[in-house]
């Protein structure tokens, strides 16, 4: 099936473009998720993607158009204001984070399906490719939104690389950065913004409800093979293209296939063979030097060399090592 | 019974049975676990399925739970082994199996008739044509019994846990010390959550499980400082949201789950407004308030600086105060009409103030303070 696949991706034109929009969308919602991992944000993409639903639908009730630029206004405008209102929420109550989160995707989740059915009561059927926003279906990506995602997604990565000195010492060490005389808050907005940009870029193909994985995923397997944010930032957009040509092909093999959850258990598998093998921090690597240590000390060595901390000691990032 | 008085009583007992469990979710800040859950039971229901080819089979239910409970048990696993923090644990985790389950699902559309989209975003107005019949006899909406009997379980298990959720909610410590095993409550408590989740997934969908879980209790969290209060409001709350939510989806024809979400996001948006002491508009009042009791003592001290001096006809003006110490004219007034009902000044003619013996006790301890 591999012979044939790649050979298809450079030929047939549908599928040249439902893999390239997949894939930009998986390389930017990767590299972009690694600031939400390391800032433990991970559930916030979750709670944005579920608050563009209702932008989704707004929109179209606004403008009567189901072109992807105004949808993606649409998303991107109720995802920026959600996360506004967790912020707001978590400022000034002693409401924690998580539950801001929950009942934000909740609400803004059930506004938007009001919104949808709203809609469909309508005499039009225009509304009907709304619906595959929820999970997304990459086969119904055209041409200019590929090119929306890539100009979209290369701006924002961009402005990354830009602003890489910030924000990777908001994501490490935020009062440090404060004390330079940096605004943080501002460092702050511009990479949420950054981060609502990549998920409502990425609904059309993965959809509202799965989007949170693509961000997480491919960071969570990235963070298991280094320690230097660059590196980690690239792997993750690289894993996350990777999962996202993958999971398009995988659509387009079987009728009515979803494209978020082939995408998605891509991913899933990728984290979890990163967590269990990879060098120096998987799982079955401290097994086995677990298992030496120990016949070592049975047989009355030292432990030279032996790291001793606990793995989630070694959670920190960046530095040297 | 009418139809629209099943789905509003089904609407009210789904309401109690996911905001009962949902208070200890909000306060032992788990609260997106029942996200986590409400998704990942699908798997649950599919696999069972295929085990025994019956969609109104109790073994669903019992898979459900399982993969409920597994869900828990997954991100508790990821997070300790100290590869990924907690909150992306769970934001691994359930989309993973969700995906599993929606895959499922389309592989094999044509034998199964578990629609993705309804499971997700629920059709409660069609709960009530799933009847409950006994030898010929209609006993009502299957899923008003079941959640009716979750209802009862999770209140009868939380009547029985309450000193020991209480403890370990509030002081893990404590609860640590004397005696229970946080291990077994936990996963006690995460079962009710896991049951419940099932029982309002098949019956509201799951957006609104979260919805109902988490935003009533967090609405009373504005409210009241007390737990039974908050158990109290909550239920009400979460009641008053699904009823209100019914009629407004009724009158406009829309979904009925999306509705009632919504309901509860304004109850919260309100509260979060207009709570007495912990809402927006009371702290902002609060502060306005202690600015004009400050200033008052500022006032105070000015006076009592200038008193005797050559210039105290002219810093004593009320005009003057405008520029001495910035005041907009409006604001000079409320400060100057406060210090005067207090009785720390008073009008000497129109344009002069003068302090009282109590004003200048006053000002003199503001100075050393």
């Amino acid at each position: 099936m591999d012979g044939g696949f790649l050979p298809a991706l450079f030929t047939d034109h549908t599928l040249r473009v439902v893999g390239l929009g997949a894939g930009a969308v998986g390389a930017l919602a990767g590299s972009l998720g690694c600031f939400a991992l390391l800032r433990r944000q991970s559930l916030l993409g979750d709670a944005v993607s579920h608050a563009a639903l209702p932008g989704i639908a707004l929109a179209f009730l606004l403008t009567g158009s189901r072109a992807t630029p105004v949808l993606v206004l649409g998303a991107a405008l109720t995802g920026w204001l959600g996360t506004l209102f967790v912020m707001a929420v978590v400022r000034h109550s002693r409401i924690p984070e998580d539950s801001a989160l929950g009942i934000l995707l909740s609400v803004f989740f059930g506004v938007g399906l009001v919104l949808l059915t709203f809609l469909q009561r309508g005499p039009t059927a225009a509304q009907a490719g709304l619906d595959t926003f929820l999970f997304g279906q990459a086969a119904t990506l055209l041409v200019q939104d590929v090119i929306l995602v890539l100009s979209l997604g290369g701006v924002a990565l961009l402005l990354l690389a830009l602003s890489w000195k910030e924000v990777k010492l908001l994501a490490f060490d935020r009062e440090f950065g404060r004390v330079q005389g940096i605004p943080m808050g501002r460092v702050d907005l511009l990479l949420t913004s950054l981060l609502v940009v990549a998920i409502v870029l990425g609904l059309q193909t993965v959809g509202v409800v799965l989007m949170s994985a693509l961000v997480v995923a491919p960071a969570a397997a990235a963070r298991q093979w280094t320690d230097s944010l660059g590196r980690m930032v690239i792997l993750a957009g690289a894993l996350g293209a990777g999962a996202g040509v993958g999971g398009a092909w995988m659509s387009t093999l079987g009728d009515g296939i979803p494209t978020g959850p082939a995408i998605v258990l891509l991913a899933s598998g990728v984290v979890a063979v990163s967590i269990l093998a990879a060098p120096r921090r998987g799982v079955l690597w401290d097994r086995i030097r677990r298992r030496r240590v120990r016949a070592r000390l049975a047989a009355g060595g030292g432990t030279p060399g032996m790291p001793s901390e606990a793995p989630g000691e070694r959670e920190r990032l960046g530095g040297g090592d | 019974m009418p139809l629209h008085v099943e789905i509003q009583l089904l609407a009210v007992v789904v309401a109690a049975a996911c905001a009962l469990p949902g208070v200890f979710l909000v306060l032992r800040r788990v609260a997106l676990i029942s996200d986590a859950i409400s998704h990942s039971v699908l798997l649950g229901i599919v696999l069972a399925f295929f085990w025994v080819r019956d969609l109104t089979h109790p073994a669903l239910i019992l898979g459900a739970t399982a993969t409920g409970i597994l869900t828990v048990a997954l991100v508790e696993a990821l997070h300790r082994s100290g590869r990924v923090k907690e909150d992306a644990a769970i934001a691994l985790v359930f989309p993973a199996l969700f995906s599993l389950a929606v895959l499922l699902i389309a592989r094999y559309a044509g034998q199964i008739h578990l629609d993705v989209h309804s499971v997700l975003l629920g059709e409660i107005a069609l709960s009530p044509f799933r009847r409950w019949e006994v030898g010929g006899v209609d006993l009502g909406p299957r899923s008003l019994w079941m959640m009716g009997g979750i209802l009862i379980l999770n209140a009868g298990a939380l009547l029985l846990l309450w000193k020991e959720l209480k403890v370990s909610t509030f002081d893990p410590a404590l609860a640590a010390s004397l005696g229970f095993s946080p291990v077994v409550l936990h996963y006690a408590f995460m079962t009710l959550v896991s049951v419940t989740a099932v029982g309002a997934f098949d019956a509201v969908g799951s957006i609104l499980v979260v919805a109902l879980m988490i935003a009533p209790p967090a609405t009373a969290w504005l409210l009241t400082d007390r737990l039974s209060v908050m158990v109290g409001l909550s239920v009400a709350l979460a009641v008053a949201a699904a009823v209100t939510g019914f009629w407004a989806a009724w009158l406009l024809d829309v979904s009925i789950a999306g509705s009632m979400a919504a309901m509860t996001g304004v109850g919260f948006v309100l509260a979060f407004i207009l709570a007495p002491d912990r809402g927006v508009l009371a702290s902002l009042r609060r502060r306005a308030r202690q600015r004009v009791e400050f200033s008052g003592m500022l006032l105070a001290v000015h006076l009592l600086h200038h008193e005797g001096t050559a210039d105290e006809s002219v810093e004593t003006r009320v005009d003057h105060l405008q520029k001495h110490l910035r005041w907009s004219p409006d604001f000079a007034r409320r400060v100057i009409d406060r210090a005067e009902r207090v009785g720390w000044v008073r009008r000497e003619g129109r344009e002069r103030l003068r302090l009282t013996p109590l004003g200048r006790e006053t000002a003199k301890v503001g100075m050393i303070r």
